[in-house]
């Protein structure tokens, strides 16, 4: 077994996800058979192999050089403060984070 | 019997003024009024705005001016990507009353070419599944056999396009979204090569794999369409500037003489009896068709799956991350700042998404890193010199697209492990980067579609596309 309930309720928590007993234990036994599987990339050696961090070659990527950096409109504001639970334009409200 | 309708076909009738653009859009909302209470392939429809796209068809037409190259089509879009001023959820009860402020460049692109868009499709939720059964608004039905799914996780748009509810549709392909379903609800799908499409608007899912494709009545469509959406956009820095060729030209030219690669590792262990024959079918006509057949040998196949689930996790655990309850979206509240978001994630995701999401953060979170995602992404390099490898030798690969066709409803949601490995045929090519398609190959029983699939080298598009329209045109659908 390689996933306790611990480290279930550490990814939670990391995660900031809110799980149910039920979903716990659920997750522990999936998770714990889904990296069970993906063991079998240890019967490959890749000491030597480079990770592809990037899927695009050099000679594929459009921006070899970077753009350039300008101020372009963007009047979006109010539209987008319309999808928010709790606006107060111009800002998003959260509840209270820091104590006086 | 209901007309078929093509892009070609609607452009003729347009022209002869046999219909107009409003008269077919009204035709295509009646056909989604009749069966869509039944496939649940439409979550929002959006008449408004294809009206008025379409009167703006119907005027050109009126005036006699020359028609963009996708005037009045009726064309469905997965509700992954977003459209500005219309219902955008991702298939998740998290995203449920939101509404984009901007268009997805593919949805610009296609309606600056004439294109009508009917309305948003289902499929999974943040397009995580293979079946369309983890939306948070109920399964779609497979058109061809409602007791089955439609694939996933473009189901939506798959059951559309199949039921003639859609011309065309967009759908999103990550490790297979647009292939697999393609493939149950037999029409051609595909998906582009990494960087051929911009994803400006499309809500992520896993930014190293992610891409937006057409599904289509025909491969002519597909090419079209994949024609109209492709080519650099400033808006997204990983889409190429890689010319886009004129692909209904590409896709005449002959395919005699032309390397196809089988490779042996697509045809082991758990491949169902009834596809296998008919991809013996698919591929004799590929030798009918004077095309060389030539078996190659793709060692890391197997090791895909768990690549892919590494990969795809990790990165979907870091873009979900935005959904917390304070700009858009769902808000569970709590009593602090954390206790909002826990709570709101906690509600607001469906069960295979937090799954992914609590597999993604394990397996990038500290301890685990280099055993888990940096070993997945050196594994991911040399399934990617696989397909180089094979490509020096062939000009294309033809596999399944998927081991079994369309299952039932319920039959595999209870083991998630079981259903991811039913993606192992699409996941390699998701990893590599390269384009594929997956065409109609027969029908099982003449009743369950099965899908041939064809890699192509990066930015082989055309090479892909003319194989297929020669495969199609030759009978392929009915081996």
């Amino acid at each position: 077994m390689k996933i306790n309930r611990e480290d279930v309720l550490r990814v939670a928590e990391l995660a900031y996800l809110d799980l149910s007993e039920a979903e716990l234990e659920t997750y522990r036994k999936q998770l714990d058979d889904i990296l069970e599987y993906a063991g079998k990339l240890n019967e490959l050696d890749t000491t030597s192999v480079e990770p592809m961090a990037q899927v695009l070659t050099d000679d594929q990527t459009a921006d070899a050089t970077l753009r350039e950096d300008l101020v372009v409109p963007c009047a979006v504001a109010d539209d987008i403060l319309e999808q928010a639970p709790d606006p107060e334009p111009p800002y998003f409200r959260v509840p209270k984070i820091i104590e006086r | 019997m209901t007309t078929i309708w093509t892009i070609d076909g609607v452009r003729e009738a347009l022209a002869a003024k046999k219909v107009s653009a409003r008269e077919l859009a009204g035709e295509f909302y009646k056909r989604i009024e009749a069966r869509n209470p039944e496939l649940n392939a439409y979550l929002t429809l959006s008449r408004e705005r294809a009206y008025a796209q379409a009167d703006r068809v119907d005027v050109m037409v009126a005036a006699g001016k020359p028609l963009p190259p996708l005037a009045g089509v009726p064309i469905a879009i997965k509700d992954v990507i977003s459209t500005r001023g219309i219902k955008t959820t991702c298939g998740s009860k998290i995203l449920e009353k939101y509404v984009p402020p901007y268009d997805a460049t593919a949805v610009e692109r296609l309606e600056k070419a004439g294109a009508v868009i009917l309305g948003k499709t289902n499929c999974d939720e943040f397009a995580m599944g293979s079946s369309n059964e983890n939306s948070a608004y109920g399964p779609v039905r497979n058109p061809e056999a409602t007791d089955r799914v439609p694939g996933g996780s473009s189901g939506g748009s798959a059951a559309a396009v199949a039921a003639g509810l859609a011309v065309a549709a967009l759908g999103t392909d990550t490790g297979g979204s647009i292939r697999q379903p393609g493939a149950f609800c037999g029409v051609p799908a595909m998906m582009g090569s990494y960087g051929r499409v911009s994803r400006y608007g499309l809500i992520a899912f896993a930014s190293s794999l992610d891409r937006i494709g057409p599904f289509a009545r025909n491969v002519k469509d597909v090419a079209k369409v994949l024609q109209i959406i492709s080519g650099r956009d400033p808006n997204d820095s990983t889409s190429t500037t890689a010319p886009v060729p004129d692909y209904r030209a590409e896709i005449e030219k002959p395919v005699k003489g032309l390397r196809i690669g089988i490779p042996k590792e697509y045809f082991g262990e758990g491949i169902d009896e009834g596809v296998r024959k008919k991809m013996e079918g698919g591929i004799g006509l590929f030798k009918k068709l004077g095309c060389e057949l030539l078996d190659i040998h793709m060692p890391h196949t197997d090791y895909a799956i768990a690549t892919y689930y590494i990969i795809a996790t990790a990165e979907a655990s870091s873009n979900l991350a935005r959904y917390d309850g304070v700009r858009y979206g769902l808000r569970v509240e709590g009593d602090s700042l954390l206790s909002m978001y826990r709570k709101t994630r906690g509600a607001g995701f469906g069960a295979e998404v937090k799954r992914r999401i609590m597999l993604g953060t394990y397996v990038l979170s500290a301890g685990y890193y280099d055993a888990y995602y940096l070993k997945g992404q050196k594994v991911r390099a040399l399934i990617a010199k696989d397909f180089r490898d094979a490509f020096t030798k062939v000009d294309a690969i033809v596999t399944p697209t998927s081991p079994v066709p369309a299952f039932r409803l319920g039959e595999r949601t209870s083991d998630p492990l079981q259903m991811y490995l039913a993606d192992i045929y699409t996941v390699t090519g998701s990893l590599a980067g390269v384009p594929g398609i997956s065409v109609p190959c027969g029908k099982i029983c003449g009743k369950l579609p099965v899908g041939l699939q064809i890699f192509g080298p990066a930015f082989g598009e055309a090479r892909v596309l003319q194989l297929a329209h020669a495969f199609e045109r030759a009978g392929g659908a009915d081996v």
